[in-house]
């Protein structure tokens, strides 16, 4: 079983759109994970079921019970992220704040201080359009998208596609070169870099490649836009000769990738040009993936 | 005064809004830009300016002394972490999971693990007439962004005085870096496109500054590409729609040689000079209320 991520480095570039159609063409063959939980918007494109939901927990959050507190202020002295303040002498704790660090509860005199664990999310196996299945998330608001949830999301969608004898996992990645991004991509065989021409997306490329070379993993470019400006697709071509990353294809500008998501469409459904040129990247792509 | 531009994910203009609006104020009188975007910035890569100033970054994170420690594993303990590990005779510190909370240091019995600086970042100020230019960056494989995104706000703090225009052009997503970088603004714009993507993030992006109890406002970029959702939406939760940035080819063309819109693109001068009055509108009801 193969493990494929797209990434882009950074959001607009198409990427979700290019993935929902590589899901679109893999069809029954494909668990599809979208990794991209911070703006997870896959499933407007591929209509899941958002079945199995799963709470997910990672991290602590203080709680300040009023009525053992005795506003020593001591909380407050070691917080390093400014997560307690002062309300009319009592003592709270911003939970947007808070890092879960535990050291406010360690030094608390009162034993006021509790650690919660807050779900920062759920997790869904869902049916999808396609006749697969999809592993997705939804992160609640500032929570902390440390990593872990993208793992999870990974690592679910990989016992699902062994336990059914799927031939690869399919990964919309998370934008950035964070942790989450890490995340996305260990354990990957090959990487689809989607980038588009433009002077932006050429400098966020070589960035999140500079990682993907860390990985040492293969890799392949989209680029999309890529008429928009032809001295900048002449440079991120050099760019991918130099560093021995694959040109998949280049994608015209072209405004029926909106008109397709507004219709809840990919694009191969949607224009037959785009959408062959689409295929072809595909079917390099099985091809460099042996599957 | 300062204005957060943010939006639920990349790729829907923040960086074009921030840079455009940045430059167009500073026409007028000075004006400060400040790329929170630590992971990539790209703001820079449409503001020709001097630079100015350069320094590294520093995080603290516990640095083990061997000759003191007793094996006591404390720090073990209080690491909620991870990041301190007692193994065998020895206690092994990793850097990247540190949230430098100080815990680990500040509570072992010995001293034996004072909080070292370790760079995490290169912050660059720039200046071009009125216009100051503050990016900063986080070294690749460095995974926590808001530490950096927190001092870079010190920095602006500290060198530049409250009462001018401060534009941040704030990290994507909805988890703890745009909550940073968002936390001490005096009003949010946020920016979205007229699809179903954007529609979905916006209304996260709504919930997170509700959450945070923030004044905000709505351009919609690309408008008449996709649908009216955002509108409706807008309408539906009477929010203010302060601009309409149209689609135009002309405006990706522009974009992507990495060229400042509004000199050339009328409609583009024109929804910046509608966020000014917009900004101006809220100063003068913030005066208004402090007074
Ligand atoms: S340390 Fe404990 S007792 Fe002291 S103010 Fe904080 S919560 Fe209250
Ligand atoms: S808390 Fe201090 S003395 Fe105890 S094991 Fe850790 S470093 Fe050593």
């Amino acid at each position: 079983m193969k493990e494929i991520v797209v990434i882009s480095g950074k959001g607009g570039t198409g990427k979700t759109s290019i993935t929902a159609s590589l899901a679109y063409l893999g069809g029954e063959d494909l668990i599809v994970a979208d990794c991209d939980v911070d703006a997870a918007d896959m499933h407007l494109l591929l209509s899941p079921d958002f079945g199995n939901p799963e709470e997910f927990y990672s991290g602590e959050l203080a709680v300040i019970n009023q009525d053992v507190c005795i506003q020593c202020g001591k909380c407050q002295e070691v917080c390093r992220f400014d997560a307690i303040s002062v309300v009319n002498n009592q003592y709270f704790v911003d939970s947007l704040g808070c890092e879960g660090c535990g050291y406010c509860a360690r030094v608390c005199p009162a034993e006021a201080i509790t650690n919660e664990r807050p779900g920062v999310g759920q997790v869904f196996v869902s049916n999808i359009r396609t006749g697969s299945a999809m592993v997705h998330a939804r992160l609640n608001i500032g929570a902390d998208n440390s990593g872990k949830l993208v793992a999870k999301v990974k690592k679910d969608a990989k016992s699902l596609a062994e336990s059914k004898n799927k031939t690869a996992v399919l990964v919309d990645g998370s934008p950035g070169l964070g942790c989450p991004v890490v995340s996305s991509l260990s354990g990957a065989n090959f990487v689809v870099l989607v980038t588009e021409s433009t002077v932006s997306g050429i400098h966020d490329l070589k960035r999140v490649y500079e990682l993907v070379e860390k990985f040492g993993i293969k890799a392949g470019c989209i680029i999309n836009k890529a008429d928009l400006n032809p001295g900048v697709t002449d440079k991120i071509k050099g760019f991918l000769d130099a560093s021995g990353i694959v040109l998949l294809s280049e994608i015209p500008y072209n405004e029926s990738f909106t008109k397709a998501m507004t219709n809840g469409k990919t694009i191969v459904e949607y224009d037959k040009e785009l959408g062959a040129i689409i295929s072809g990247s595909w079917e390099q792509i099985k091809e460099l993936c042996e599957i | 005064m300062k204005i957060a531009i943010a939006s639920g994910k990349g790729g829907t203009g923040k960086t074009t809004l921030s840079t455009n609006l940045a430059s167009y104020i500073a026409e007028n009188r000075e004006c400060i830009l400040v790329d929170l975007d630590v992971e990539e910035p790209n703001s820079g890569l449409f503001i020709k300016a001097e630079l100015l100033h350069e320094e590294d970054m520093f995080k603290k994170i516990p640095e083990w002394n061997e000759s003191t420690c007793e094996l006591c594993g404390n720090c073990q303990t209080v690491c909620s972490f991870n990041a301190v590990m007692k193994m065998g005779k020895m206690i092994m510190v990793f850097p990247e999971m540190c949230h430098g909370c100080f815990a680990c240091s500040e509570l072992c019995p010995t001293g034996s693990l004072p909080m070292k600086s370790k760079k995490m970042g290169e912050l660059k100020s720039y200046k071009s007439g009125n216009l100051n230019f503050i990016e900063s960056r986080l070294i690749i494989g460095e995974e926590q962004a808001v530490p950096l995104i927190k001092q870079t706000l010190d920095y602006v703090d500290a060198n530049f005085s409250e009462d001018r225009i401060t534009i941040l052009d704030s990290p994507p997503g909805t988890s703890c870096p745009v909550i940073e970088a968002t936390r001490d603004a005096d009003l949010v714009i946020l920016i979205t496109e007229p699809t179903p993507f954007g529609l979905h993030d916006l209304k996260l992006a709504v919930e997170t500054v509700r959450q945070m109890g923030k004044p905000f406002g709505v351009v919609i970029n690309r408008n008449g590409i996709g649908n009216d959702g955002v509108e409706q939406y807008c309408r539906e939760e009477s929010l203010d729609i302060i601009a309409l940035i149209p689609n135009d080819r002309l405006i990706a063309e522009t974009y992507s040689a990495g060229n400042l819109l509004y000199p050339t693109v009328p409609s583009v001068k024109n929804a910046v000079s509608h966020i000014e009055s917009y900004i101006e509108k809220i100063n003068e009801k913030m005066k208004r209320d402090t007074v």
